[in-house]
């Protein structure tokens, strides 16, 4: 499912693809490289506005494009890059914020106001078919109604 | 001394907003007609001073008047005379000026078309605008001045930041803010309407003009902001999840769930509270958008300057309208009474879907923007929501919306048979598949994702086309009589036809451009080639070039595709030496299905040039699918029924299909 989701927003995501690698950056690896710049789009560039170190040519973003490829070639999995990265920088480094206590809100709320909204209406069409649903005069009210159009009667 | 007058003719606005915002207000509630007329004519003559104001602006700018700051801080005497003219909104000052500009606008137009609307409800709108007005102009007046004066008077301005030299930038502004101030009309609507404790369908068909001017102003506005930062920023990246973006996005949003609640509020008088609802938060986002822009809390190419005072000032206006709105809505929301019956599969069920994912995606943008700054400020830890976060929220909130996007206008109002309007789509449907088959089996680079994609774009495009073939009975009638059918149509239905259809294109262009995009990133020196995709760049030849107020370095580059000779094409980079800045100016070739992306960068030290070029399919889409569905709001705008000054009901006109 994790894959499918991100594959998904792979796929229809609005964000850049494009990159500001700069010549002789690469790794000569391809599949390294391709390990890199998945990495790189995960990353922020520090000094700039929401950007990934991928898509910034500020000097600290091509360092950091230096550090997640070093570390790559050492033989680090992708998972202990960001790692490094985190416990250099903090949770701040990451464009995808972690699911941890402080932002459980954050990644609920989008799929809280789908499933409550849903609920919520549910609710609604509930109640209003239920009050909507005629129910037959009681025998007390039949006579009272038969009384009113009795006396309304003449001078209707 | 004409500045002078400039300032003094704001000053005298925010006085005539002040009797606009009470006078007419008090005269609705005693019925005194004389009192009420009293709007018209302070809207009016608003609008005619702060125009005087923002013409008094632009001659300073455009005569270079050094001796205003403003101008000082923002213009060259060297600058071309359009961004002279831009860089009057290309600043805090100036673009609040325009912002009120705007809003004077708006009022006035009510002013002088609203003729048909009920007196009580249009002094009630106009001074409900009024108050806006006096919020906005107070704000100019004490913490953002345009007019001040410098002594000595300096010999030469200081330049405007060069990425806003811009023709794109130029007109992103005005667009931005006609859509954003555009939602106080719903707003002013919809306070009018809590206060006098009634929604009626003429209500919600005088709503529905103003918001969707707005939303089509809005649409052009953030499509302009993204097509610069694609050829501007150099990347070929359209769109970042910054929160500046983001800012005008979640207004757009709501403005679109806006448009279709209206329709039902309109047509079938159910939805009321929830339309007046998002009135509210749709122009609530536009001031917080404002917030956030013009505060500070960001840094961007639009936070001109922080300023403290502004953003705490800006936010106690954001307050007092967003928390007023809302109190007043809880405590007259109640009595507005819903009508309109209907069962879950229908128009009106299909409406409320698409309300409530506008309404969650909504959530995704504002949360994922504002809740770094909220942790921050509550002291949590730092942390960044970025694309990835989006990707994984917004994308999947808004994957369905989009698949039953042709599905809901082929829907009848009360009760819907499902399979009737699934029929009416089967052609879709299949040619759907087709693509996404066609895709599977002929592109083999990219994710297999992408044929679906593209299937998506082609449901969303023949779906827009199916609802209305289905209603001029084409292939099923005389060619002829399809015709004379598609003349009859009311405006309204070509346009959401357009709208929904660029939807799809839209959709195309972000597919293609995300899937397939190829990149070569080199060095080269004079002579030298490299290839991307099928073409092939020669480097002949770098040079320096002067412009007006730069001096460009510029590579000139040979494009072939397989051996053919398509000509030079020439990116730059330009120095700008008053500012101290530079820009790159990529040089962009579309053939309408894709763009060949060039840029070049400095001087490796080698003898060589960084070269940086992207062929990027179907990004030409994306623009052209937001122009299409903007061009299909401006349609749906010339519709008869909404035709400003129409006092009569199309609805006595006799229609040869049944009620949309």
């Amino acid at each position: 499912m994790r894959r499918l989701v991100l594959a998904l927003s792979l796929l229809v995501a609005l964000a850049a693809p494009a990159l500001a690698v700069n010549p002789g950056e690469a790794l000569s690896d391809p599949a390294l490289e391709a390990r890199a710049r998945v990495i790189s789009k995960e990353l922020r560039c520090l000094v700039c506005q929401n950007q990934s170190i991928d898509d910034s040519d500020a000097d600290l973003a091509a360092d950091l494009r230096h550090l997640v490829r070093e570390r790559l070639t050492a033989g680090d999995s992708d998972q202990q890059v960001l790692d490094y990265l985190v416990a250099r920088y903090g949770d701040f480094v990451l464009l995808r914020p972690p699911f941890i206590s402080a932002t459980v809100l954050l990644w609920l709320a989008p799929f809280g106001v789908v499933v409550f909204g849903a609920l919520g209406l549910w609710l609604a069409y509930r109640r209003r078919s239920a009050v909507r649903a005629p129910q037959a005069l009681d025998r007390d009210e039949q006579s009272r109604l038969a009384s009113l159009l009795d006396e309304n009667a003449p001078r209707g | 001394m004409i500045t002078e007058l400039g300032h003094f003719a704001l000053i005298l606005a925010f006085a005539v907003a002040l009797v606009q915002m009470v006078v007419p207000m008090v005269g609705a509630h005693r019925g005194d007609e004389a009192l009420m007329g009293v709007a018209n004519k302070a809207a009016l003559m608003q609008f005619v001073l702060i125009g005087f104001a923002f013409v008094v602006l632009v001659h300073a700018f455009v005569t270079s008047d050094f001796s205003l700051k403003l101008v000082n801080d923002n213009s060259h005497s060297a600058k071309p005379l359009i961004y002279k003219i831009s860089g009057v909104w290309a600043n805090h000052e100036g673009s609040m000026v325009l912002w009120v500009l705007i809003l004077a606008l708006y009022g006035a137009l009510v002013a002088f078309f609203g003729s048909n609307l009920p007196s009580v409800l249009r002094a009630r709108v106009l001074a409900v605008q009024g108050s806006i007005g006096v919020a906005f102009l107070g704000f100019i007046l004490i913490t953002s001045n345009p007019f001040l004066r410098l002594s000595p008077v300096p010999f030469e301005g200081k330049g405007l930041n060069p990425l806003l030299q811009d023709p794109g930038l130029a007109f992103h502004p005005p667009f931005l803010y006609a859509g954003y101030v555009g939602l106080s009309m719903a707003f002013s609507f919809a306070i009018a309407a809590l206060i006098e404790g009634r929604v009626d369908a003429s209500w919600a068909r005088w709503v529905r003009p103003w918001t969707l001017a707005a939303w089509t102003a809005l649409t052009v506005g953030i499509a302009m902001g993204s097509w610069w930062a694609y050829y501007t920023l150099g990347w070929g990246g359209y769109w970042f999840w910054d929160p500046v973006e983001n800012a005008s996005l979640m207004p757009w949003i709501i403005a679109t769930a806006l448009l279709h609640s209206a329709i039902v509020a309109e047509k079938r008088g159910a939805l009321k509270s929830w339309t007046i609802l998002l009135a509210i938060f749709a122009f609530s986002l536009s001031l917080v958008g404002t917030f956030l822009v013009r505060s500070g809390v960001l840094n961007s190419v639009h936070a001109f300057a922080s300023d403290p005072l502004r953003g705490v000032v800006i936010l106690g206006i954001v307050t007092f309208f967003v928390g007023g709105a809302l109190v007043l809505y809880g405590w007259r929301a109640p009595a507005l009474k819903a009508e309109g019956m209907f069962a879950p599969m229908s128009r009106e069920g299909a409406l409320i879907i698409n309300n409530l994912l506008l309404s969650a995606a909504g959530v995704a943008v504002f949360i994922g923007t504002l809740y770094p700054l909220f942790l921050d400020a509550l002291g949590g830890p730092k942390i960044t929501v970025g694309a990835p976060f989006f990707n994984m929220t917004f994308v999947p909130i808004m994957l369905p919306l989009l698949i039953l996007v042709p599905l809901g206008p082929l829907l009848g109002w009360k009760r819907a048979e499902l399979v009737a309007a699934l029929e009416r789509l089967m052609g879709a449907g299949a040619l759907a598949v087709l693509v996404s088959l066609c895709v599977l089996a002929f592109v083999s680079k990219g994710p297999w994702l992408a044929a679906l994609g593209m299937g998506l774009a082609t449901w969303l495009v023949v779906g827009a086309f199916a609802e209305f073939a289905a209603r001029i009975s084409l292939f099923k009638s005389p060619l002829g009589v399809s015709l004379r059918r598609a003349r009859l149509l009311p405006r309204a239905q070509w346009g959401m036809a357009f709208a929904h259809g660029g939807l799809g294109i839209l959709v195309a262009g972000l597919v293609g451009m995300t899937a397939w995009q190829s990149e070569l990133v080199t060095a080269l020196k004079e002579g030298e080639s490299a290839t991307v995709a099928d073409y092939t760049l020669t480097l002949e030849k770098v040079g320096l070039r002067q412009g007006p107020n730069y001096e460009a370095l510029v590579g000139i580059i040979r494009v072939k595709n397989d051996g053919k000779d398509l000509g030079f094409m020439m990116p730059e980079k330009r120095r700008f030496p008053v500012e101290r800045q530079e820009k790159t100016e990529a040089a962009i070739r579309t053939n309408g299905m894709s763009d060949l992306y060039v840029v070049i960068g400095d001087d490796n030290g080698h003898g060589g040039y960084t070269v940086r070029a992207y062929v990027n399919p179907f990004a030409p889409w994306i623009w052209g699918g937001a122009i299409i569905m903007a061009f299909g709001g401006l349609v749906s705008l010339s519709d008869r029924r909404y035709r400003v000054g129409a006092p009569t009901r199309a609805r006595s006109r006799p229609q040869a299909q049944p009620a949309e």
